[in-house]
């Protein structure tokens, strides 16, 4: 099972959750990926400790897609 | 650290030249020298005045306070990067402390608990990730950096979340975020020790 998650002010959010063969979850998984897309957000995917990779595609065979806001120097 | 993907946020940046290793130190030395051109004449003075006559004595110390304190107050503007900012509710705060927790080893867990901070080795230097902003470590040198998520809802984010921002942008381009972070102050170490809150020291300490 995978997880599109938002970070937010409860902690996290859920977005979506898919599988591979579950066509209709991956649909809706894809839609909640571009309405946060379209809102600014920024797709992370964690390849483990000191690596992390900015996604523009839902890369549907990971476990885990991170929604984050822009950072911009204080 | 992945070099794949540059950070989407320099296309707010765009007039900045991206930081490189290089570019980093000559900042450093540009700092070194602004600090220096403000202590060196008012220790010139002090020594003048002492030297010309014994009554000065007082213009003299009132000089080597100065030459004191305005490296101080650059240090201390620095090291509130580090700072903590309000926290939320204490659900929101568990779960994006748990986020933070899947992200991170057990030894930046544990010193995340201890002093806020989340030591992140890069090629720049080892970074200590707080939630407004990071520390640069390059030997002697710590380089602070003002840096934080933009929140729509107004800084509710959890203080695990904006330290999960700010290190997943780390992580996905490391020069890229020292580009978009504004570099508040560079100097050496223990200038900024001095000026870190108590807990948050041991964060320092703990990076060779």
């Amino acid at each position: 099972m995978s997880r599109l998650i938002r970070m937010d002010g409860s902690g996290h959010t859920t977005l979506a959750e898919w599988t591979a063969e579950d066509p209709a979850a991956v649909e809706a998984a894809l839609g909640a990926f571009r309405a946060e897309l379209e809102q600014g957000s920024i797709a992370m995917v964690s390849r483990g400790p000191g690596h992390a990779e900015h996604v523009r595609e839902l890369p549907l065979d990971e476990p885990l897609v991170i929604m984050r806001r822009p950072i911009a120097g204080g | 650290m992945s070099a794949a993907g540059a950070l989407p946020e320099l296309a707010d940046v765009y007039w900045r030249p991206r930081m490189t290793p290089e570019r980093l130190r000559r900042r450093g030395r540009a700092w070194t020298l602004a600090t220096a051109a403000h202590v060196v004449p008012f220790l010139a003075a002090a020594i003048g005045m002492a030297l010309l006559s014994p009554a000065a004595l007082p213009v003299s110390l009132a000089a080597l306070a100065h030459a004191w304190l305005i490296p101080a107050l650059y240090a201390r503007r620095g090291a509130t990067v580090t700072r903590s900012l309000a926290p939320s509710a204490e659900e929101p705060e568990r779960v994006s402390l748990g986020l933070l927790g899947d992200l991170v080893d057990h030894a930046a867990r544990d010193l995340h608990r201890r002093t806020g901070l989340v030591p992140e080795p890069g090629r720049l230097g080892t970074w200590l990730v707080g939630e407004a902003g990071a520390l640069l470590v390059t030997g002697r040198r710590v380089s602070c950096w003002c840096v934080r998520a933009t929140d729509p809802e107004g800084a509710r984010l959890p203080s695990g979340d904006r330290v999960a921002h700010l290190l997943l942008a780390l992580r996905s381009d490391e020069e890229g975020f020292a580009t978009v972070a504004n570099l508040a102050f560079s100097g050496a170490r223990w200038r900024v020790r001095r000026r870190l809150p108590r807990r948050q020291r041991a964060a320092l300490d703990a990076v060779s």
